[in-house]
């Protein structure tokens, strides 16, 4: 107990000193090299929640406890960048504080909101299109042996070429609008898709397909029934690494020449006028749609896949506690 | 001496038939793979007539001579600046700037290739580095472990691309050269792929085996250095194929808005201001080409490192 207690003393006392540090940075006084007391305790405090972050690892305990050790490190990052930058008085347009980018975000919402849903449109028509073609594609491959042997050599040097540079080619066919992004997407998703699905169909233990035979079960019972359920880890995989490869390519699509608005022109032209806040800002706005894309994915996939053993509760490890030495 | 040619002669059709076997499974491979291609060709061109019809049959009216469906699909398959230019247009570009231009002008795709394959392989190697050491990390310590591992795995949700002219221009105005610019770009993409799959690898090892260097009474950096590296190392080489790509994309894409004068990216970027098709096709081939052949480079060195390990390849 007296442990718990120790560790609950630590937090305030990061806290406060997070606190101290944070309004000593923000308020006026000296810098650099004139505040070695402000860098002799902003390395104390690295050094403590170093401690305390240690003592957390060892707690055993719900879900939402084993979340706060990555929280507080995300926090400490953030902390930690904020003071160094502006202690130090690092020029914005090298690397601007967390609190320039939070403004900048505040500031300009009116902007990078249209700029979102702009490119968040032509990233999700690309990645519905080209998940879903990739996925039908495989299925058809699938029933024919010789598409699917003549297609996976070239699917997997498609892996190795670097797909994004079709960009501006398809610019110039679709215009500057979202469709051409769109379709940049679709193209770059097709492949991770097709690759995982036919990996996932041909993934079935050998026993399940023979009891499928022995049933006397059809191609399309043995697909619905064994082979695709058997698979949806595999495109639930495809379509998590789709999901940020669709985002990518857009806004790589978008430096190839866009309307007025979108993420990826927004930080071409910000770039140019060195407004490196904004840049930082929409590149912060494009992280947190991904994630969240991201997660809605696992969301669903935790949904559909329960029954895969990654999401059985864990055996009960027979390893000895490890000894720190 | 007599028995010589007769044993050669024994030897002979066994040979003969081995290698008959492996070139028909050879043949029975690439057949499908061929037919697919010839396919793609034949719809390829089949594209291009559609593609570039419509600015063809102006041209064509515009001579005031009857045209029939022949002269259509010939003057698709040669305009200067088509929609879509047919393969052997691409072929033609790709051969006259790879094998007629001086390999050191601008002119040559050789030039930019070299520009692009150093900054990716520099990149590579950093984000390698990189990779290693944050999953020994990882590895090593709780903290990092519980702290810094999901934030590794988060980073991956991130467009780092979209930062990739930004942190091109700002190394820029700090004077480093586009070369250690575009590289850090390359490190940042490659480092992911690394790291995650050392982390793996590096707990590969089984308990038991643990716990037999822990009875030998070896150290940390001894398990490390015995026991978890070598075990890491195919997880090393799969990650390190990912990354090499990824690399590879990110010299591409560093290139692109810095007004940079040099490289694939910066050549697919003019390309795409000039409205030169076939020039861009022409990139795009040497990138392809580029990036299968350091898959291939990458693998071959997995082979090497498994005879030398003397693991089964």
């Amino acid at each position: 107990m007296s442990g718990r207690r120790a560790t609950v003393l630590g937090f305030l006392l990061l806290a406060a000193l997070a606190w101290w540090m944070l309004a000593r940075v923000l308020g006026p006084g000296p810098r650099g090299t004139g505040a070695p007391g402000l860098w002799t305790v902003l390395a104390l405090w690295a050094l403590l929640l170093w401690v305390v972050l240690d003592r957390l690892a060892t707690l055993r305990g719900p879900r939402a406890l084993r979340l706060l050790a990555p929280g507080l490190f995300g926090l400490a990052l953030l902390l930690v960048w904020e003071v160094l930058v502006v202690g130090w008085e690092v020029p914005k347009v090298m690397l601007p504080a967390p609190h320039q980018v939070l403004l900048a975000l505040a500031a300009r919402w009116e902007v990078l909101w249209p700029d979102l849903k702009q490119t968040a449109a032509a990233v999700l028509a690309g990645w519905v299109a080209g998940c879903s073609t990739g996925f039908l594609t495989a299925l058809v491959a699938d029933r024919f042996g010789v598409l699917r042997r003549g297609l996976l050599p070239l699917a997997g040097l498609a892996g190795a070429m670097p797909i994004v540079g079709i960009a501006p080619i398809l610019v110039m066919w679709f215009g500057f609008d979202w469709q051409s992004k769109a379709a940049v997407a679709a193209v770059v998703t097709f492949f991770p898709m097709l690759v995982n699905t036919l990996a996932g169909l041909a993934a079935t233990e050998p026993m399940y397909r023979d009891l499928m035979r022995t049933y006397a079960a059809s191609h399309l019972a043995t697909l619905t029934k064994l082979r695709l359920p058997s698979a949806l880890p595999f495109v639930f995989n495809a379509l998590k690494i789709n999901s940020t490869l669709a985002l990518i390519s857009a806004i790589v699509a978008e430096f190839f020449g866009s309307p007025i608005y979108g993420l990826g022109f927004r930080i071409s032209a910000e770039v140019a006028r060195m407004n490196v806040d904004v840049v930082w800002a929409a590149i912060a706005l494009a992280a947190l749609a991904g994630s969240l894309f991201y997660g809605l994915i696992a969301l669903l996939e935790r949904r559909l896949t329960s029954w895969h053993q990654s999401y059985l509760p864990e055996v009960v490890s027979t390893q000895p506690p490890r000894t720190t030495q | 001496m007599a028995t010589e040619p007769h044993a050669a002669g024994a030897a002979a059709p066994t040979a003969a038939l081995r290698g008959r076997t492996v070139l028909a499974e050879a043949w029975q491979k690439a057949c499908p793979v061929l037919g697919v291609v010839l396919a793609l060709l034949v719809l390829w061109y089949a594209g291009a007539v559609a593609l570039n019809g419509r600015r063809v049959t102006e041209q064509l009216d515009g001579l005031g001579e009857r045209w029939g469906v022949r002269e259509l699909a010939l003057a698709a398959w040669s305009m200067e600046r088509p929609v879509l230019p047919a393969p052997h247009q691409i072929a033609q570009g790709y051969w006259q700037s790879v094998f007629e231009a001086p390999p050191d002008s601008p002119r040559s795709l050789v030039f930019h290739a070299g520009v692009t394959l150093s900054a990716t392989v520099l990149g590579f190697a950093l984000g390698m580095i990189l990779g290693v050491v944050l999953a020994i990390g990882v590895v090593h310590s709780r903290v990092l472990d519980r702290g810094l591992l999901p934030w590794i795995i988060a980073s991956q949700t991130i467009p780092i691309l979209a930062i990739a002219p930004m942190v091109v221009v700002v190394l820029g105005s700090l004077g480093l050269p586009p070369l250690a610019s575009k590289s850090v770009i390359s490190m940042y993409l490659c480092f992911f792929p690394v790291a995650v799959g050392m982390v793996k690898g590096l707990r590969s090892p089984e308990v038991l085996q643990l716990d037999l260097l822990h009875t030998y009474g070896a150290s940390r950096v001894q398990v490390l250095l015995k026991l978890r590296l070598p075990a890491a190392v195919p997880f090393l080489f799969a990650s390190a194929k990912v990354a090499i790509t990824a690399s590879l994309v990110g010299a591409i894409v560093g290139e692109l808005p810095t007004g940079a004068q040099a490289g694939l990216g910066a050549r697919l970027l003019s390309g795409s201001y000039f409205g030169q098709t076939i020039q861009i096709w022409s990139a795009l081939l040497m990138a392809s080409l580029l990036g299968v052949l350091l898959v291939a480079a990458v693998s071959l060195a997995q082979r090497l490192v498994g005879r030398v390990m003397g693991t089964p390849a």
